[in-house]
């Protein structure tokens, strides 16, 4: 049994330790907005907050996420830079398939409430994890610039 | 005459060496332990980079990652982002509690023995361990306990830990001579 905080909740469920926190919120928590790309901590597809820090959830066995507070993309929209990331991401019309975007969000919201006018380089650096197979590299990027110039 | 030519050559070269701090004047009791230090596993996290290295080949690390002002990363991709207290997924992501680079002042890339030896036991740059402490380190450490246990799909360095101990022990019992 190995009891989790995510999005400000306690939920408590009997797994293996090494049962990685991504299928935990998809499959127990049935939380599925994290999407599972390569299960090796190579894409960012499953990136989650774990105590504010982006981390792959693919390869965090549930028993090292126990006494952390996990955040999720589900509730990003209750943080204030989660919810521009959000509006600026409609806007500019930032994703393609969607498949990588709620890890880009995960990582550009973390990326601006650490760093409220990163450089291209802040940028690159940040976000480098996080692939994206459709490009929309540049149109991230932007979105970035844009939130930090008008609204931070 | 030819002997005597074959004898000056012969000196020459020796002080050649010497002068240079080449094989002659280095202590036969470090050169195991730079063997050690300079393999793959330990040196591609002791990098004089602004990032670390991976592989056998010890390419820059992919996705960019960056060495950070804490030797643990960018602000927000460090190094626990993805590697954990232990290997996982199948080995494929390798980790090992406080996962992240030794400090820039702890950089060996490019050093000979005489140079690393020297450096690895400068108080000013291996953050003011002595010749217990060092050996303290290496015998305990978890990072460095990994390196000899990488898992699977990765080289070992040319000793076990057992070994890489006692090497230690008979290094700092001479006195750690370089
Ligand atoms: S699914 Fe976790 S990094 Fe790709
Ligand atoms: S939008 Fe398709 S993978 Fe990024």
């Amino acid at each position: 049994m190995f009891t989790i905080r995510v999005n400000g909740e306690d939920h408590t469920v009997d797994v293996p330790a090494d049962k990685p926190l991504l299928w935990v919120l998809r499959e127990d928590l049935k939380l599925t907005g994290s999407k599972y790309g390569c299960g090796q901590a190579l894409c960012g597809a499953c990136t989650v907050h774990v105590d504010d820090q982006p981390t792959r959830s693919c390869v965090m066995p549930i028993s090292a996420a126990e006494g952390h507070n996990i955040t999720t993309v589900e509730a990003i929209d209750q943080q204030q830079i989660g919810r521009l990331v959000q509006q600026a991401w409609q806007e500019l019309n930032v994703p393609q398939c969607g498949y990588c975007q709620s890890g880009q969000v995960m990582a550009a919201t973390a990326l601006l409430t650490e760093n409220r006018s990163p450089s291209d380089r802040d940028i690159d650096e940040a976000m480098s994890g996080n692939i994206c197979r459709c490009g929309t590299y540049a149109r991230i990027r932007k979105a970035i610039h844009k939130i930090a110039d008008e609204q931070l | 005459m030819l002997l005597l030519r074959n004898y000056w050559l012969g000196l020459s070269a020796a002080l050649a060496l010497l002068v240079s701090g080449g094989a002659l004047a280095q202590s036969p009791l470090f050169t195991p332990i730079y063997e050690v230090l300079t393999h793959p596993r330990c040196l591609n996290c002791h990098t004089l980079t602004d990032f670390p290295r991976q592989g056998d080949e010890r390419r820059r690390h992919d996705q960019l990652v960056m060495r950070g002002e804490d030797n643990h990363g960018a602000p927000t991709l460090q190094c626990s982002a993805c590697h954990q207290e232990q290997n996982v997924a199948e080995d494929k992501v390798p980790g090992a509690p406080h996962w992240g680079l030794a400090p820039l002042s702890m950089g060996w890339e490019g050093m000979g023995p005489q140079e690393l030896c020297t450096v690895l036991k400068d108080q000013s740059k291996n953050g003011g361990k002595d010749l217990q402490a060092l050996l303290k380190h290496m015998e305990e450490d978890p990072l460095v306990l990994w390196g000899f246990d990488p898992g699977e799909g990765r080289t070992l360095p040319p000793v076990d830990h057992t070994r890489f101990v006692e090497l230690l022990e008979q290094w700092v019992n001479a006195g750690g001579p370089c």
